[in-house]
């Protein structure tokens, strides 16, 4: 088993859990330490309870783990709720003025730290977080110089007089616990790695910028919110047109018109705002202008439960908008991979002119990861198909895109072809004068609706559309099997389950059950060919996903008819922990179950 | 309204005829619509290729078919978020946004108001016959107390909405009301409306021959009345055009209610667009500028 170490910090809304969360993220990721981390939280501004859980390591850290090693209760319901999740050889650090424990587990180091002694309490009302940071690095083995550091900037705008007050704190608790705690067994190490901490929603957004998005409008919607934030923070650095819009409904109209001017356009939101949009789609197919639509998770259905994950949007997005029409679909696997996708999402709607959804959910969309910088490329390669763009006064269209071409007048926006793509003149190139239509069209967009209605010619510009399907089909890379070729068990998840299954493949391993893994990305195209044959010789297959009804399950079940040996669902609003997994596997193996449903231990 | 620089050799109203003819019923008051924008496109002589004409659904919202220039026949009641968009990623288009009375003031209400106090800088059309026509006729939410229609067949007895009060309540900056019968008077205030650098409103009684026998050519005859014609109408006064806007009956004003051009519009307002249309950057966004943000996660 890998060296890991978790933190949780937990309080009520608005008491500073996120600050302290933040300044060990940056200490962690600055001694070269890989980290997840995942806030637990409520639909509250201030109050209610949220626990944020850091998990670091020396090796690729890729989800919040089994195990809370150090628990800082900022509050006494934190002490009630969660004291009893420790286990031997993990600590507490607490406020001894304020804070009672309860019972610990044998082998639970309890720390008080007398909070109105180390500190002046009139002056800094948040001294008992900050002692606790002291204290805490120090039992970690990490020396005092890189919470200073940390401390410097993230209090240097409140001036000297705050930083020094905040590092004199900080230095109190780290030499009190020297003189009174005993360490952990494991110092924390230093490695060469260099690691940037952002969440699924900063990492879209940044991929966004880096796929050339020009245009990107939203409404705000938890837990999508994120990307508007980081767009409008960067907007005019970055030359995005960022606009907030009353509804969803003119969110991705909106989207649709910049996309049909030649820019490449993007909108994000949750599920009930991406119900909105579904009409917006059809449109984007229609007139076969490509956007792309991000949809975070969140556990549904209506308002549900704001906060929380779950991955229940997924026949959602398969059946939204009325008719057949050519999407793609893809889930990001992790936070560094809501980046990438973007850009790749945008060269493939760009050359087949369809709607492509993005199916992130709150876990990547508020969780944080060490992402290398590497894996943030704003270069990537940027492909705008058969796009007929205006000259700008320059002489140029500078944008990649193939320039003006003459016309005899005879240019048809939606000519039949082979492939199903016709190349798409934007408004203001001169002799390409064309009008698109939501409405039935013919090759020259004339519309065939109203007036002697023609099946021939329907019938001809659904299977040119419908042609790019094959096109899609070809360009996006099948699935394939992470692990031996054949194990005692198979693990199917899609999108964001991908690093906790993983783990629970290692974990499985170590105890003698050999377990593969089978993450899918792309939902649409699925390549259920390929996917039968990666299963063929599978001994026991189980599919793991975050919704009640087996989503996924029954979705690969109407493309292949493929039925797994068992299913492990999980629709509390959490995420799944590895050792859900496990032990779910362990009593499928064993013939006690074909359905399990975790209970989640941490009450938040 | 930016209306590009370069002026074609000489546009003509055969260069904007569409490529279907309209079909509309006969005696509609579309048509005089759609003449009343060609003339005045010929007039501003502004090159086809950089007008976009956008669309919602219904029997008026076809229009971009029946025109020369660029066209985006879009949703039902949608029009106006679309042309927001696309205003936005090309600035130096010239946008026309057409559509009836269901389509902007129903269905699209939302945007109708959203896209007026962000002052876009679009004419927008609503030609309004108080019925529903495409879907055979039933109330829109112009229709007056009182009217038939097959959905309400005992009479309406929602009070109908006024455009130009509501317009200019949303803060519209340019906001005019013409008749199709009147093709000069609406030409001038077409003009106008895409001169005007700024949200423009346009709400023309369009007569639907077919299902609404209320308000017809006949009816609205005698009582329209010109601003124009009252030289002490002072169209910078927002207070005397919302008194203006209330008039309904025997006096049914017509012409330009409003105008403020102090207020800069959406893409004026925002520094991104300072160095042109998005549509001509490039994709790249500077190494520079991206290093930076990877370091502010570091």
């Amino acid at each position: 088993m890998k060296q890991t170490f978790a933190i949780a910090i937990g309080g009520a809304a608005g008491q500073g859990v996120a600050t302290p969360g933040d300044i060990f993220a940056k200490m962690f990721s600055r001694r070269g330490l890989s980290l997840n981390a995942y806030n637990a939280y409520q639909s509250i501004i201030r109050g209610g309870h949220t626990l944020l859980t850091i998990r670091t390591g020396p090796e690729p850290v890729t989800n919040m783990g089994d195990r809370i090693d150090l628990l800082l209760p900022l509050n006494q319901d934190t002490m009630d709720r969660h004291l009893k999740l420790l286990r031997s050889g993990a600590a507490c650090i607490y406020n001894a003025d304020t804070i009672k424990p309860g019972a610990a587990a044998e082998g639970v180091q309890l720390c008080p730290l007398p909070v109105s002694e180390l500190a002046d309490i009139s002056r800094n009302k948040v001294a008992q977080n900050t002692l606790a940071m002291g204290a805490g690095l120090n039992m970690m083995g990490i020396g005092f110089a890189a919470l200073e550091e940390v401390l410097r900037e993230q209090f240097k705008k409140k001036g000297e007089a705050v930083v020094e007050e905040n590092v004199g704190v900080a230095r109190a608790g780290y030499d009190y616990a020297a003189a009174h705690f005993t360490p952990f067994p494991n110092p924390l190490p230093r490695t060469d790695k260099r690691y940037a901490v952002l969440s699924g929603n900063i990492a879209m957004a940044m991929g966004g910028a880096a796929a050339g998005v020009k245009f990107y409008c939203a409404y705000p919607m938890s837990p999508s919110t994120g990307v508007l934030h980081w767009m409008a923070a960067h907007a005019r650095k970055a030359g995005i047109m960022v606009r907030q819009v009353e509804d969803e409904i003119g969110v991705i109209n909106m989207t649709i018109g910049a996309a049909h001017a030649g820019v490449r356009s993007m909108c994000a939101t949750s599920g009930g705002g991406f119900a909105l949009m579904s009409e917006g789609l059809g449109m984007s197919a229609m007139i076969e202008t490509p956007v792309v639509v991000i949809d975070c998770q969140r556990a549904g259905p209506s308002t549900g439960v704001p906060t929380k994950t779950e991955q229940g949007d997924l026949w959602q997005m398969l059946g939204a908008a009325f008719g057949d029409y050519p999407r793609l679909i893809a889930a990001p696997l992790d936070i560094a991979d809501c980046f990438q996708l973007i850009p790749e999402m945008f060269n493939l709607v760009d050359r087949f002119q369809c709607p492509g959804l993005v199916l992130c959910d709150l876990l990547l969309s508020e969780g944080r990861l060490g992402v290398d910088p590497k894996d943030l490329d704003f270069n990537p390669v940027i492909h705008r198909g058969e796009l007929i763009l205006p000259l700008d006064g320059k002489g140029g269209n500078g944008n990649g895109a193939s320039a003006t071409t003459a016309s005899n007048g005879d240019y048809k926006r939606y000519k039949i072809t082979e492939s199903g793509i016709s190349p798409r003149a934007v408004p203001g190139v001169p002799d390409h004068i064309h009008t698109v239509a939501t409405d039935e069209h013919m090759e020259d967009g004339v519309l065939i609706s109203d007036e002697f209605t023609n099946p021939i010619k329907r019938r001809a510009m659904m299977e040119k559309r419908m042609r790019k399907v094959a096109g899609i089909e070809a360009a996006v890379p099948p699935p394939t099997l992470r692990g031996p070729r054949v194990a005692d068990v198979t693990l199917i998840g899609w999108g964001s389950t991908k690093g906790v299954i993983e783990e629970a493949c290692e974990l499985l391993n170590e105890e003698g059950i050999s377990a593969n893994q089978l993450q899918i990305r792309w939902l649409v195209p699925l390549h259920g060919e390929v996917i039968l044959e990666l299963l063929k010789d599978a001994r026991h297959t189980i599919i793991v996903e975050n919704n009640y009804s087996g989503q996924f399950a029954r979705y690969l079940r109407s493309e292949t008819s493929f039925v797994p040996d068992g299913n492990i669902r999980k629709y509390d609003g959490e995420p799944f922990m590895p050792h859900h997994i496990v032990e779910a596997v362990k009593e499928q193996l064993a013939g006690k179950t074909k359905l399990s449903v975790p209970m989640h231990e941490i009450m938040v | 309204m930016a209306t590009g620089v370069q002026r074609a050799t000489q546009l003509t109203i055969a260069d904007l005829k569409g490529r279907v003819d309209p079909d509309w019923c006969p005696g509609c008051g579309d048509f005089g619509v759609l003449a009343a924008i060609q003339k005045a496109l010929v007039e501003l002589q502004i090159p086809n290729h950089n007008v976009v004409a956008i669309s919602g659904i219904g029997c008026s919202s076809n229009l971009p078919g029946f025109i020369n220039t660029y066209g985006m026949h879009t949703l039902h009641g949608r029009a106006l978020a679309v042309a927001t968009g696309l205003k936005l990623a090309n600035h130096e288009l010239t946008v026309l946004v057409t559509g009836g009375d269901g389509d902007g003031f129903g269905i699209g209400g939302n945007h109708f108001i959203h896209t007026m106090r962000r002052n876009v800088d679009l004419l927008y059309i609503a030609m309004d016959n108080q019925i529903y026509g495409l879907t055979t006729g039933q109330t829109s939410p112009t229709s007056r107390i009182g009217m038939k229609t097959k959905s309400m067949p005992f009479g309406n007895i929602e009070a109908p909405v006024n455009p130009i009060s509501l317009a200019l309540a949303a803060g519209a900056t340019f906001v005019a009301r013409g008749f199709s019968g009147d093709q000069k008077h609406l030409t001038d205030l077409i003009k106008q409306g895409i001169e005007h650098k700024g949200f423009s409103f346009l709400d023309v009684f369009s007569p639907c021959v077919t299902y609404n026998h209320d308000n017809t050519y006949q009816w609205y005859r005698p009582r329209i009345k010109k601003l124009e014609d009252d030289p002490a109408y002072d169209a910078t006064d927002w207070t005397a055009a919302i008194e203006k806007s209330l008039l309904w009956g025997d006096e049914i004003p017509i012409g330009k209610f409003f105008e403020r051009t102090d207020v800069p519009s959406l893409h004026a307002s925002e520094p991104v667009l300072n160095e042109g249309p998005l549509l001509h950057r490039d994709a790249r966004v500077p190494a520079e500028i991206t290093r930076g943000f990877i370091e502010e996660l570091m």
